[in-house]
C-alpha cells in the first residue's frame, strides 16, 4: 500500500473549485515535485497535507491513517515554506529545537538532534545566531534542519528555493536531494520552476487548473507530454499545425512536407487538423545527419545565445525553433537560407488536448 | 536654500520658545517656595505628602492593571484578525478610534448609568468594582494607542506563516502566541505600554467622576489650595512623561536592531 494517498481530492473557495477531483498515490521516500503555473492548485493540495485547509471531499491518508480529522499539530509532518519563516526572536539552535521542546523531549536528547540536524546542513558554527545574521540561503538550510528534526513521517517543500538567487538555488536543491536521499524522508515539493522539478523529482506532476495534467518521470513528463498544456509548460517545445494527410497510411502535411508519424493518428479523417510537437533540441541541419523526417523551410532569424545557437525556420505558416551546440568555427543558418531539419519520427508527439 | 534654512530654524526657534518658555517659568516659579532664594521646598513638600504617594501609588498600580489587562485584549486581538480576519481590520480600527472622539465625561457618564450600584452589573458598588470599572475606562481611553503600537509591529513579521511553522511544529495556541508572535511584537508592546502609563497617570476625569483616589485629581486639588506645589507637581508630571517617551525611544532603537522579519 502506498505511504501518502490523495483520494478524490476536491477544495473549493467559495464558488470556485480550485481542485478538481485530485488522486494520487506517493511511496514512501518517493521525492515528488508538483509543477505548474501560479492558482493551479498545487499550493493548495500541500497545504491540505499539512492541515492548514480541509478538502471539501476526498481524503488524505498517510501511512494507511486518515488525516481528515488530524489538527496540523497532530499530523507530524514537516514543512520549509518559501520565506524561511524562523523564529526571528530564537537562534538557529533554538529555532532547530523548537518541534523538539513542543514534543517535550529531555533536554540532552534535544541538544543530540539540534546538533545532528545541523551537522546535515553544515552550520554547526552558526548555533548561536540569530536569522537575521543568515543569509537567505543559510536560513533556508535552518528551515530545513527545523522541519527535519522531529523525525517527521513526511516532508513538504512550498517553493523553498524561490526567494534565493540563481547560484543558490542550484546547489541548495542539490543539497535538499541529497539530505533526502540520506534520510529517506517522503517528500512533496511545491514549484512552479521546471528546471527545478526536472532535476530532482522522482515523480512530477503537472498541475492545470485544478487537475494533475500528467503524472510521471521527469524523463516521461518531457519527452512524453501528455497533454498540450505540459508540452507547453515543461521545456520550449514547438507546437506546429499539421492536415491529416492519409489516415491509413499514418501521415501528416506541415507545408510542403509530407511526414509519416509513428503514433497512430486515430479516429481523424483525412484533412483534419492536428497538432504536433517537436524538441528544439532534436535533429539536426547537418546533410550527413541520420533521421528518416526531415522539415524544410526558410530561416527567419538566427540568434546566438552562449552554448546554444537558436534557429528559427518556417515551414508551411509555422515557426520551429532549432537548437544546436555552439563551437568555434560553426556557421550559422543565414536570413531567408533554405534549411533541412532531419530527426526521427519518433520525436514527433501527437498532441492531445 | 538659504532663505528657506533660515525659516525652517525661525519655526523650530518660535516652537522651542512657546513650548520652553511657560516650562521655565513654572520650574522657576516652582522654585521660589523659600522667599528671596531658590530652593526645592516645593518639591520636598509634594515628595513629604502622604497623600501624594498614595495617589502617586494608586495610578501607577492602575497603570499597571490597564497595560496588563489591555495587552491580554490588544494583542491576542490584533492577531487574531490579522490571521483569520483581515477584513475587520477597518472595523477594528474604527472601534479603537472611537475613544479619540467620543469625550472622556460622555464614556464615565455612560459608565455610570450601566454600572451604578442598581444597575444589573454594580460595579460602583463596591470599591473594589469601582477600581476594576476604572482599570477597564482606562483601558478604552489607551485603546487607540495600544491597538495601534502593537498592530504596527505585527506588520513587520509574517504573522500567518509563523503561525503555521509553529503549528506544523505541533505547538498549540499558547505556545505558538506567547513563544513565537508575543517576543516579536515586543517592540510595540512596550511602545503601547509607556504611553498607556503617560495617560493613566495624568488622567482626570473617570477617576475623579468614580471618585477614585488617583493622581489627576490629586494635581487638581492641590492647584486649588496651594501656590508652588503645583507648579512642582507639573513639572514631577513632565518628567514622567518624557521619561515613557525616552523609554520609547530606547525601544524602538533597540527593537531596530533586532530582526523584523521572518
Amino acid at each position: 500500500m502506498s505511504f501518502l494517498v490523495l483520494d478524490s481530492i476536491k477544495k473549493s473557495f467559495g464558488q470556485t473549485q480550485v481542485v478538481k477531483d485530485f488522486h494520487m498515490a506517493i511511496e514512501k521516500g518517493e521525492f515528488v515535485s508538483f509543477l505548474g503555473p501560479s492558482g493551479c492548485g498545487k499550493t493548495t493540495i500541500l497545504r491540505m497535507i499539512a492541515g492548514f485547509e480541509t478538502p471539501s471531499d476526498g481524503v488524505i491518508s498517510i501511512a494507511g491513517k486518515n488525516q481528515n480529522g488530524l489538527k496540523t499539530s497532530q499530523r507530524n509532518i514537516g514543512m520549509v515554506f518559501q520565506a524561511y519563516a524562523l523564529f526571528p526572536n530564537m537562534s538557529v539552535f533554538d529555532n532547530v529545537a523548537f518541534g523538539l521542546k513542543v514534543a517535550g523531549q529531555p533536554k540532552s536528547e534535544i541538544e543530540k538532534r539540534v546538533k545532528e540536524m545541523l551537522k546535515l546542513i553544515h552550520l554547526e558554527h552558526l548555533a548561536d545566531r540569530y536569522p537575521y545574521q543568515l543569509s537567505g540561503g543559510q536560513q533556508q538550510r535552518v528551515a530545513l534542519a527545523r522541519a527535519l528534526a522531529p523525525k517527521p513521517q513526511v516532508l513538504l517543500l512550498d517553493e523553498p528555493l524561490s526567494a534565493l538567487d540563481a547560484k543558490i538555488r542550484v546547489s541548495l536543491r542539490e543539497e535538499i536531494r541529497q539530505i533526502q536521499r540520506q534520510l529517506g524522508i517522503t517528500t512533496v515539493f511545491v514549484t512552479h520552476d521546471q528546471e527545478e522539478a526536472l532535476s530532482i523529482s522522482d515523480r512530477i506532476v503537472v498541475m492545470n487548473a485544478g487537475r494533475a495534467d500528467q503524472i510521471g518521470t521527469p524523463s516521461d513528463i518531457y519527452n512524453r507530454p501528455a497533454t498540450r498544456f505540459v508540452a507547453s509548460f515543461v521545456g520550449t517545445l514547438n507546437i506546429i499545425d499539421a492536415i491529416v494527410e492519409d489516415p491509413a497510411a499514418n501521415t501528416i502535411r506541415i507545408g510542403e512536407n509530407v511526414i509519416k508519424l509513428r503514433e497512430p493518428i486515430g479516429a481523424l479523417k483525412g484533412g483534419d487538423q492536428v497538432s504536433i510537437a517537436l524538441r528544439p533540441e532534436a535533429g539536426s541541419l547537418n546533410e550527413s545527419a541520420t533521421g528518416d523526417t526531415a522539415l524544410t523551410g526558410k530561416v527567419v532569424s538566427s540568434q546566438f545565445l552562449g552554448s546554444v545557437v537558436r534557429t528559427r525556420f518556417e515551414v508551411g505558416g509555422n515557426q520551429i525553433s532549432f537548437d544546436m551546440f555552439n563551437a568555434p568555427d560553426k556557421i550559422l543558418p543565414q536570413l531567408g537560407e533554405t534549411v533541412t531539419l532531419r530527426f526521427a519520427a519518433s520525436d514527433l508527439l501527437l498532441i492531445k488536448d | 536654500m538659504k532663505t528657506s534654512k533660515f525659516l525652517a530654524w525661525l519655526a523650530i526657534a518660535i516652537g522651542v520658545i512657546y513650548f520652553f518658555i511657560p516650562l521655565l517659568g513654572t520650574f522657576e516659579f516652582s522654585l521660589r517656595m523659600r522667599r528671596g532664594e531658590y530652593s526645592l521646598d516645593a518639591y520636598g513638600s509634594v515628595f513629604s505628602d502622604v497623600q501624594f504617594q498614595q495617589t502617586f501609588g494608586f495610578s501607577i498600580l492602575m497603570a499597571l492593571f490597564t497595560i496588563v489587562f489591555g495587552m491580554l485584549l490588544v494583542v491576542p486581538t490584533a492577531y487574531w484578525v490579522r490571521l483569520r480576519l483581515p477584513q475587520m481590520r477597518p472595523v477594528l480600527e474604527f472601534i479603537t478610534l472611537m475613544p479619540l472622539v467620543i469625550p472622556a465625561i460622555v464614556i464615565v457618564f455612560g459608565y455610570l448609568r450601566l454600572y451604578n450600584s442598581s444597575s444589573y452589573i454594580p460595579f460602583t458598588g463596591s470599591i473594589f468594582g469601582t477600581n476594576v470599572l476604572l482599570v477597564m475606562s482606562y483601558i478604552t481611553l489607551s485603546l487607540p494607542y495600544m491597538y495601534r503600537s502593537v498592530d504596527t509591529a505585527m506588520r513587520t513579521i509574517d504573522v500567518r506563516t509563523l503561525t503555521e511553522a509553529a503549528e506544523i511544529l505541533g505547538a498549540k495556541w499558547p505556545t505558538i502566541l506567547f513563544r513565537c508572535i508575543f517576543p516579536n511584537v515586543m517592540s510595540g508592546v512596550l511602545s503601547g505600554a509607556f504611553i498607556t502609563f503617560a495617560i493613566v497617570i495624568g488622567e482626570f476625569t473617570m477617576a475623579s467622576l468614580l471618585d477614585r483616589p488617583a493622581f489627576g485629581p490629586y494635581l487638581q486639588l492641590v492647584g486649588a489650595n496651594k501656590a508652588y506645589e503645583p507648579s512642582a507637581l507639573a513639572i514631577i508630571a513632565f518628567a514622567i512623561t518624557w521619561l515613557s517617551m525616552g523609554l520609547l525611544q530606547l525601544v524602538s532603537r533597540f527593537s531596530k536592531l533586532a530582526p523584523s522579519k521572518a
